[in-house]
């Protein structure tokens, strides 16, 4: 067994929410650049050129890229041969995003009582932590903060089996619509299919964090996320929906099986600020 | 060319102003996203008086990021605008002029700026860092219990917004869509 003291689980968070806010992904940043050459907006232009200034100043100055700096979404992947010492697992998590969101003059969004008082809570506490028990002795971390605007366009469909390719890809193409301008696009569609309820959310999810520009490895999938990017970028909507051809900047699905009668689809959207970091213990 | 406007906004200032117009704002403005809305409205409806003059003026929707040593602000982009279509109404009915935030307006909201000859614009939603630069001063003069949400004065110079909903209730969202649309 290896011991590792959850003090370095508190540093390490510590560390990702502050890089994760400040710092644009490379892929990120490489696929509206390309859209920038591919837009054939003018305003869509001008605003694909701001939205690659904005991430160069918060890069030059460290200071967050956007001012919701989001709940703090961390998948934890614990290895079974590790021993954690020094306190509990969560509080320490806890107490890594109350560091960060401090020391990172980071906006704390996180209210409390969600339907009653919406209190602040102050510190931006508590993640949503989503933990794996994996072979090994190391623990993966990775810190997604998600933003408001784009998380309340996202959907849940429990469609049936006879819907087919065809009804996800309605339920898709509706769904963007429908969000227009809202959730900031450009945007990232993640979408999961299968699984239960709580399944399909977690590998919506889960499919945000992969690179823009990588597919899935099922080459069906993959030709299905070619085709709703395709579809989706025919709406019109365009950067900050004021016209143009960039609507999305990926489509990534993520598949699970599914109970003999059930087909469920999660779609979960992500802004152009598609921030994750990840770090290894 | 983008249009150089300053606050408070005249009749003939909006008057000029066309959906997709790129404009930058110089002047006064102030802030408020959700929770001061509610306040804001809460404050008319029981009669009292508002913590600033809203005729003429514009509100921001924006939450921002707390300003590092040596800031003004921190990161200070607009938040969605829908949220605010239950008070954006009565606000106008009482004198506000113009909106910034981006997304969708609703039809109230739209008849409300088309009656009161008001305008929308929106910032670029994501770029808290860019915006932030635009703000030359900022201070709170409402609600500081409320946080990031508490009411700013906020000094801007060269704010890069765009016309979304002119005063005639002509929408970007609507005529940016159908012109790149492909059937």
């Amino acid at each position: 067994m290896r011991e590792i003291n959850v003090e370095e689980i508190t540093k390490t968070v510590e560390k990702l929410c502050i890089e994760s806010n400040y710092y644009l992904p490379p892929d990120v940043k490489k696929a509206l650049e390309d859209a920038l050459d591919k837009e054939e907006s003018p305003l869509g232009k001008e605003i694909l050129s701001d939205i690659l200034k904005n991430q160069e100043i918060a890069r030059k100055k460290d200071v967050p890229i956007c001012q919701d700096t989001g709940l703090t979404v961390i998948f934890l992947e614990l290895g079974q041969e590790v021993r954690l010492v020094g306190g509990d697992l969560n509080q320490a998590i806890d107490e890594g995003v109350r560091r960060g969101y401090k020391n990172g003059y980071l906006r704390k969004s996180a209210v409390d009582d969600p339907f009653i008082e919406r209190k602040n809570t102050g510190d931006n506490t508590p993640a949503i932590v989503h933990t794996k028990i994996v072979p090994g002795d190391k623990i993966k971390i990775i810190l997604a903060p998600k933003g408001g605007g784009s998380e309340n366009m996202s959907a849940l469909g429990m469609l049936k089996p006879s819907d087919g390719i065809k009804g996800i890809k309605k339920f898709v193409l509706d769904t963007v619509e429908k969000a227009g301008s809202n959730p900031c696009p450009p945007i990232i569609v993640g979408i999961g299919i299968g699984g239960t309820i709580e399944k399909t959310t977690l590998i919506a999810k889960q499919a945000l964090l992969r690179k823009v520009g990588e597919h899935n490895p099922n080459p069906k999938v993959a030709e299905f996320e070619k085709e709703l990017l395709e579809e989706i970028n025919k709406l019109g909507i365009g950067p900050q929906g004021f016209g143009g051809r960039t609507t999305a900047l990926a489509v990534n699905i993520e598949t699970f099986p599914a109970h003999i009668a059930s087909m469920p689809v999660a779609i979960n959207i992500q802004c152009h600020v598609a921030r994750h970091q990840e770090a290894i213990i | 060319m983008a249009k150089i406007i300053y606050t408070p906004l005249t009749s003939e200032v909006i008057n000029d102003l066309r959906a997709g117009d790129r404009v930058l704002l110089n002047g006064i403005i102030y802030t408020g996203r959700d929770a001061a809305h509610k306040r804001l409205a809460e404050l008319i409806e029981k009669g009292q008086k508002l913590p600033m003059d809203i005729k003429d003026q514009v509100i921001y929707y924006v939450g921002p990021c707390p300003a590092k040593p040596g800031q003004v602000i921190g990161s200070a982009g607009p938040t969605t605008s829908g949220r605010m279509d239950a008070y954006a109404p009565l606000l106008m009915d009482h004198g506000l002029r113009g909106m910034i935030g981006k997304g969708l307006r609703s039809q109230e909201v739209v008849d409300s700026i088309i009656k009161n000859k008001a305008v929308y614009f929106a910032a670029v939603g994501g770029a808290g860092a860019l915006l932030a630069e635009a703000i030359k001063e900022a201070e709170v003069i409402a609600f500081p219990d409320l946080g990031a949400e508490a009411i700013y004065k906020l000094r801007v110079e060269n704010f890069p917004v765009t016309v979304i909903i002119d005063s005639k209730g002509n929408d970007l969202y609507k005529s940016g869509k159908e012109k790149y649309k492909i059937i």
